[in-house]
């Protein structure tokens, strides 16, 4: 006979406001099986846990419903009071009267009758709940960080400090990511390169660290502490082992008419070429779609002016396969597409860029060597105008409902070092909000305006056009209640960050989920920002939100501490929630397999008696506990029902729908 | 056809007579010229009985679940939509392919003896096809009747003439091309408004007397244990307990087989009650070429099944709006 406690919490005044608590546990007591039933102000304080331990002792219960917040916060709370009690911890169930009850519902009469129902729910199921025993598994002591720009190359060089062996891999030809294409950084400004170039160094000279260049994740397998995963190499049809970086290639390589994807397509490269100089791996990669050997079959001058014999046309594809204990995330950002922003004719007008060209035109190893000349003519322009939050904050569908964070400062940047550089430069800049809470933000906002006579316009600009040669920018003034037009040389536009879009893919890969704007989703907002709700994946990064360097930074150390205290474990606990097969039931017929994401099932040939001293060999599922993640995706896919999940039977999910429609 | 029938049976003897295989599958003469039933031959001498005329329409496939697993090799004869079967079944393990020789043969298309006495015509005592029109004997006389008026709906709306397995052909005659018109009831239905079409499903449904032959006969249908036949599934007792039990057997049915049903229309063959139940599973098929490309269970023996392998082409879920992706 079983004998079920119940215990009902009033999280003060969460649950108590909305729901009857007393009530509640009043009526339990006479549902059947139930022998013990209390409520109780904090069940989660040590209090309320000393309440539960001590009735499972005195009353000899055999199972618990504790009616509370969701499991989420306090199901391994109450497992371990259980067990502490000798209760076995997968005896306990959680009814979720807080946020699937009292916080979303306003009536008392009604919540309460609701709550009735959730706890007599978790009470059909705890009836069928059995003991379950946690296994262990082993923890490969190997991480692997998704994305080369400074997120990575922090999370890396910190867990690689840490003693652990680090993979980064990069789809790119070389690490850096975008803050290598940045100019100055605020609030200091300081060289992007000077502070970034040292880690990308760092990385490369680390023992621990593996750089994987010009790769990209083909496929996830395992779970937290046992990944495996197919990285792709990509054939850059130069030998990594051989080349030097002498560059010889990229002065005769005679495509030189490929656009420069690391100025932003500001200026040309040729079709063998090292994106920049301080490029780690310092090697050469080829643009099959511009090489003129590849396309044609016909050139081979890089070949031969080579003199390490690094290039290799025939190069492919290669699939390296490496066991990881855990994955950090840092793919990053890029800037929206501009096309649905007509109204900035920035696909009409030369002169009309993107904050992110301006900082190649403003660096030294830019297409202008720093110089800011405008691209039309590479003049001086006279009249800058910039436009923020183009695509951000934007509630019309056209860009992105969130704010980019970064523009404020980066433009504030960008109109000090101009004014700066060429005082006899006008800067005007339409703004929606400035918003620069951090650190000497706000300081050097305000110093932009102040000291160096930025013009800033509260208001949204309507168009940019072309009137003889000069740019209008016409917009609402908002302070002075009128429209203004400005007549300008050059327009900045702040494009919004979006995350780079391969993420999507690596979510899907990694099971990680990400939100309506593709950023990923971490655990808990606040409590755990690092971490993703997939055990064992970090997120860092521009993919998980908007952020600047420094933060970007934080985050990256703070997802480096989480991995170093995964990888220090030898052995973590294993989820008994496991899916087993009635044998007697399985035909073989492999559909669970074929959905098992963790590679959990394999079949084995069995011997079953038929009866009158017949037998039968017939191939049947066979599960491996340690790789099952207990996802029931096979329970759901075999049409016979054999396969089913430990702790969330059919039964008793079936139990549970039956307590639910009962009237 | 008779031409096919000799050549078959002179098959069937010599490779039950060299004993190359132990059991050949195939079909016998029933009591009347229109029933003929599938039956394994072991030995030269039960062949008296061997039969293949225009009414052979069963997919023998799924006799092979118990027979490749006897000692020996099992030789039987598949039309091009059997084949399909064939595959899926191979690919699902339920049968050992090493064991089985397979003989296809031609398929003219198969006809419907309820529509040929709907026809007029009762007591058929042979039939001989010639192109479109078939010559109709009976105890009272001759008939000559529009073939395609006669055909068994399977065969009327025939998927493919190409066999997708074999180990041997015979076939003797040009065989007519499918006419790719499977899906056009399924329009029908959709067409419909969500009351109309609930009206058609009742209407049809609660014809059913649950003598569950649309599941015995389906070669999808191969659990050791049916769900229904299992009363620790929770779904047997439920089942049965509404008016809405036949709808929720068949929409569970063509659910289980949902991307495993290759269409071989054997379910509404032998529906007593003559539902269309062929048309669940292909509204099913429609649906899954619609969300994640066209798909044909049963081509091959190998390969993924879009319902249970993953591609990042997929659709999500919130893309497929009343029932159609967006």
């Amino acid at each position: 006979m079983q004998r079920i406690g119940v215990f009902i919490c009033w999280c003060g005044s969460n649950i108590a406001a909305t729901v009857d608590v007393e009530r509640v546990a009043e009526i339990m007591k006479s549902e059947p099986g139930v022998v013990y039933s209390a409520n109780y102000q904090y069940m989660c304080s040590e209090n309320g846990q000393q309440l539960i331990k001590q009735a499972i002792k005195e009353h000899n219960l055999t199972g618990i419903v504790v009616g509370a917040c969701s499991p989420r916060m306090h199901e391994a709370t109450f497992r371990k009071a259980a067990e502490a009690a000798g209760l076995n911890p997968y005896m306990v169930e959680i009814a979720n009267i807080r946020e699937h009850c009292s916080w979303i519902h306003k009536d008392m009469e009604e919540a309460t009758e609701k709550a009735v129902v959730l706890v007599r729910t978790a009470i059909a199921k705890v009836k069928l709940n059995a003991p379950l025993t946690a296994g262990e598994s082993p923890v490969v002591k190997r991480a692997l960080v998704i994305g080369g720009g400074i997120a990575g190359i922090q999370a890396a060089l910190d867990i690689a400090d840490a003693g652990f062996e680090v993979d980064i891999v990069e789809k790119n030809a070389t690490i850096g990511g975008r803050m290598a294409q940045l100019d100055k950084t605020f609030p200091t400004l300081d060289c992007s390169a000077c502070i970034l170039t040292p880690k990308m160094v760092d990385c490369a000279q680390h023992e621990k660290i593996d750089i994987l260049s010009y790769s990209e994740i083909e496929d996830v397998k395992g779970f937290v502490g046992n990944f495996s995963v197919t990285i792709r190499k990509k054939a850059r049809y130069v030998d990594e082992t051989k080349c030097t970086g002498c560059k010889i290639c990229m002065e005769k390589c005679p495509s030189k008419k490929g656009l420069n994807t690391f100025n932003m397509g500001l200026n040309t490269r040729p079709a063998i070429h090292i994106p920049f100089a301080q490029a780690i791996p310092n090697v050469a990669v080829i643009d099959p779609e511009q090489c003129i050997k590849l396309k044609t079959g016909k050139c081979g001058i890089c070949q031969k002016f080579c003199g390490v014999g690094a290039i290799d046309y025939e190069q492919k594809d290669t699939f390296i396969e490496r066991q990881y204990g855990a994955i950090v995330v840092a793919t990053g950002f890029k800037p929206i597409s501009l096309e649905s922003f007509n109204e900035y004719g920035y696909d009409d007008n030369k002169d009309v860029i993107t904050s992110l060209e301006l900082e190649r035109l403003m660096n030294a190893a830019g297409p202008t060597n720093g110089v800011l000349l405008r691209p039309s003519d590479g003049e001086h322009p006279k009249v800058i105008t910039f436009i923020q939050c183009v695509g951000s904050r934007d509630t019309s569908g056209c860009g992105k409902p969130y704010c980019s964070k970064v523009c404020c400062m980066y433009t504030a940047k960008h109109a000090m070092l101009i004014r700066e550089k060429y005082p006899d430069t006008e800067v005007h800049v339409f703004y929606i909000d400035v918003r620069t809470p951090g650190k000497n933000y706000d300081e050097f906002f305000r110093r932009a305006v102040e000291q160096y006579g930025v013009d800033y316009i509260k208001g949204m600009v309507g168009k940019v056009y072309n009137e003889n040669g000069k740019l209008m920018v016409q917009g609402s003034n908002l302070i002075d209640n009128e429209q203004v037009t400005i007549e300008s040389d050059l327009v900045v536009l702040a494009a919004a960050i979006e995350p780079e879009p391969s993420v999507r893919k690596i979510a899907t890969l990694l099971t990680a989920s990400i939100d309506t704007n593709n950023f990923l989703t971490e655990s808990h907002a606040k409590l755990r920002p690092v971490e993703s709700p997939t055990a064992g994946v970090y997120l860092a990064g521009m993919c998980q939100g908007p952020k600047d360097i420094p933060e970007t930074v934080s985050q990256a150390s703070a997802c480096a501490a989480k991995v170093i205290g995964l990888l220090v474990k030898d052995k973590l606990k294993t989820n008994p929630c496991v899916a087993t097969p009635d044998e007697m039931m399985c035909n073989g017929c492999s559909q669970c397999a074929n959905v098992c994401a963790y590679g959990a099932i394999t079949y084995i040939d069995k011997e079953f008696r038929l009866g009158g001293g017949k037998t039968e060999v017939r191939r049947v599922a066979s599960v491996n506990p340690a790789v099952c993640q207990g996802c029931g995706a096979c329970t759901v896919t075999c049409p016979s029902g054999a396969m089913d999940l430990k702790g969330f039977s059919s039964k008793q999910i079936m139990s549970e729908v039956e307590a639910i429609c009962k009237k | 056809m008779k031409d096919v029938e000799m050549k078959m049976l002179e098959r069937a003897k010599a490779l039950l007579g060299s004993g190359e295989v132990a059991r050949v599958i195939g079909w016998k003469k029933g009591e009347f010229y229109f029933d003929p039933v599938p039956a394994s031959f072991e030995s030269v001498e039960e062949l008296s009985d061997f039969v293949y005329n225009g009414f052979c329409g069963a997919n023998l496939s799924k006799y092979l679940i118990q027979m490749s697993k006897k000692e020996g090799k099992t030789a039987i004869f598949l039309k091009p939509c059997d084949s399909y079967s064939f595959n899926q079944l191979v690919k699902e393990h339920r049968i050992v392919r090493e064991n089985i020789h397979v003989i296809a043969i031609e398929c003219q298309g198969k006809l419907d003896i309820e529509k040929i006495k709907a026809q007029g015509v009762s007591a058929v005592t042979e039939v001989e096809e010639d192109g479109d029109t078939v010559k109709v004997s009976s105890l009272y006389g001759e008939t000559t009747l529009n073939k395609e008026d006669i055909l068994l709906v399977k065969c009327a709306t025939c998927k493919s003439k190409t066999h997708q397995a074999k180990d041997e052909e015979i076939v003797l005659h040009e065989m007519p091309e499918s006419k790719n018109n499977r899906f056009d009831e399924v329009e029908k239905l959709e067409a419909m408004t969500e009351t109309e079409r609930f009206a058609f499903w009742k209407l049809q449904l609660q014809k059913c007397i649950r003598c569950n032959a649309c599941r015995n006969v389906c070669p999808a249908c191969s659990c050791i244990k049916c769900v229904f036949d299992n009363p620790a599934s929770g779904i047997a007792a439920k089942a049965n307990d509404s008016e809405f039990e036949e709808k929720l057997f068949h929409i569970i049915r063509a659910f289980h087989v949902a991307g495993r049903c290759t269409d071989c229309g054997e379910c509404s063959r032998v529906c007593p009650q003559n539902i269309p139940l062929h048309l669940l599973n292909r509204k099913f098929i429609k649906d899954i070429d619609g969300l994640y490309g066209e798909y044909q269970a049963g081509e091959t023996a190998e390969g993924k099944t879009p319902l249970t392998s993953y591609t990042e082409g997929d659709k999500e879920p919130n893309d497929v709006v009343d029932g159609e992706a967006k």
